[in-house]
């Protein structure tokens, strides 16, 4: 069976010219960066160039990149860093409802020792409204973080105008970029933005490896603590291969970014018209263009989500839902909640995210074979059998 | 994350469907955490004729509602209630642990329809009881 992956934006395959330059540096460019002997070296000056690489990406100098273990890490790092040292025990954040769970859980965290966090509504397409966040600034607020693009809707928020509010008003700003690096332009100097989190693996990079870029000047307080690597910034020994793969993956995404994504959003756009004009009773969540170019995220009323997922399976289809059956509690994605859909309706979405082995034909299959999924868990809902009946009787 | 048998019931549910004029029909569940179960029953002279399901839920909760009618189908009423979320659970060989809600709702649904057949009809069913939680639109939310 051909099988079609549409879960991107969960992670991606490491290309073949990522995975080339990696490989050396497992058996036999092995040297320990700190040590002072010539592979020692070597690894130096790789992690080097890839910091290089990545901070050319995103307008960054080199010595504004910090390697992480992942994005969760950088996000992670960025919150509880910011704290130490611009929350002085206390203080304010202002984030949003739709944040990735490295944001939220953090925030939750960071609650429970003594800081206030504003949790920032979003408008029906998931955007934040940029006079909620003015009016949310206190004196005390030290830090905004607000993600560049959702992971599940894929809406991207108006970072320019939320760096230069935080700039005007002396408060330190983030984004968890993860799914944005590599799929849209970004400039960190442009944006007003202080730090922004990096993940390897959603680029065609390796899992296990991510970045924090922290703007010269700011000074987040340490998360790992231990050796002098990162510049004393980030303690312990640097995944070499995958710092290398990081930066092979990111300057290839940048050098293909605006061919591919042309690429996506025509690919994103079909899928998107194919499935609302074939299934009634869809909807799609999330902005129609101030979007991702890989992401499509519909509801389906009447049927639940791993459901769809399991018979997708069947027919060689990857994808995901924000269905509470495949989050491991009772409640749907709290970003379809956040953007105002029931309960049934959030129960019924179905994440595709594209990428670069996506093509035409997987997207016409896609399209093909999807409606009749809905359609077969539909005659076995009953909330399909009370609706077309409560149908029919108004006919009558 | 399923066993073969979930995996079967799911893709080639058993007594999916409707039964018109049922001898009684119970639905259970809430859409608030994505799962409702509704069994229909065709009771004559004490046996369980005919059952059939419609379940808007994950594949846990399809797999449960299918085991469920092929567990009660031909059985008499004091049979079926017999049978519990265990005995769905056993027929399955289990489920993951954060879906054993699923085969407690397979269970309140035919005890909703059981019940929905004796107040039809004017009876008492030894060992019936009322279905828990209050009825919202015809459903027994818990």
């Amino acid at each position: 069976m051909n099988r079609i992956y549409m879960d991107n934006a969960a992670t991606t395959p490491v290309r073949a010219q990522v995975l080339e330059e990696m490989m050396p540096y497992f058996a036999e460019l092995y040297g320990n960066p700190s040590g002072i002997y010539q592979t020692a070296g070597v690894s130096r000056s790789a992690i080097y160039d890839a910091r290089e690489k990545v901070a050319r990406v995103i307008g960054a100098s080199a010595e504004e990149i910090f390697f992480t273990g992942c994005g969760t890490e950088s996000d992670n790092w960025a919150l509880t860093g910011a704290c130490a040292t611009y929350g002085k025990g206390g203080g304010h954040i202002i984030t949003c409802e739709i944040e990735h769970h490295a944001i939220l859980h953090t925030c939750r965290h960071l609650e429970k020792k003594g800081v206030s966090v504003t949790y920032l509504p979003v408008d029906e397409y998931g955007i934040v409204d940029i006079d909620d966040l003015k009016g949310a600034i206190r004196d005390d607020t030290f830090l905004i973080s607000i993600m560049y693009a959702n992971n599940e809707i894929g809406t991207i928020q108006p970072i320019k105008e939320i760096g230069e509010i935080a700039r005007q008003r002396k408060i330190i700003f983030h984004t968890d970029a993860v799914q944005a690096v590599g799929h849209v332009p970004i400039d960190v100097r442009e944006l007003n933005v202080d730090m922004l989190s990096i993940s390897g693996h959603k680029i065609y990079g390796p899992k296990g490896v991510g970045a924090l870029y922290i703007r010269k000047g700011v000074r987040p307080g340490n998360l790992l603590h231990g050796g002098a690597q990162e510049r004393g910034r980030r303690a312990g020994t640097e995944n070499v291969p995958g710092i290398v793969g990081l930066g092979r993956a990111i300057e290839l995404a940048a050098a293909e970014l605006e061919e591919e994504a042309a690429r996506l959003i025509s690919l994103r756009d079909r899928l998107i018209e194919g499935i609302l004009s074939a299934v009634p009773y869809s909807r799609l969540n999330g902005h129609r263009t101030s979007r991702l170019p890989g992401n499509v995220n519909i509801s389906f009323e009447f049927v639940e989500g791993e459901s769809i997922l399991l018979l997708l399976n069947d027919k060689g289809i990857a994808a995901s839902s924000g269905s509470a059956c495949t989050s491991g509690d009772l409640d749907p994605s709290h970003v379809l909640l956040a953007i105002g859909l029931p309960h049934e309706k959030a129960h019924g979405s179905v994440r595709l995210t594209l990428g670069r082995y996506n093509t035409q034909e997987e997207v016409n299959a896609v399209i093909r074979d999807l409606p009749p999924v809905i359609e077969r868990l539909r005659s076995m809902s009953p909330l399909y059998e009370d609706f077309t009946s409560a149908g029919k009787a108004l006919l009558r | 994350m399923y066993t073969e048998k979930v995996m079967d019931h799911f893709n080639n549910p058993r007594n999916m469907g409707e039964i018109e004029s049922a001898s009684g029909v119970g639905t259970v569940g809430n859409a608030k955490c994505g799962d409702i179960m509704r069994v229909y029953l065709k009771i004559e002279d004490g046996m369980i004729e005919d059952v059939k399901f419609k379940t808007f839920g994950c594949g846990a909760a399809v797999a449960t509602s299918s085991m469920l009618t092929e567990l009660v189908k031909g059985k008499s009423i004091e049979d079926a209630l017999g049978i519990t979320n265990k005995t769905v659970l056993e027929a399955l060989d289990g489920l993951p642990a954060a879906k054993i809600h699923c085969s407690l709702l397979a269970e309140e649904a035919l005890n909703a329809a059981l019940w929905d057949y004796a107040k039809k009809n004017d009876i008492v069913i030894n060992g019936l009881s009322e279905p828990e939680g209050h009825e919202e639109e015809g459903i027994y939310v818990e």
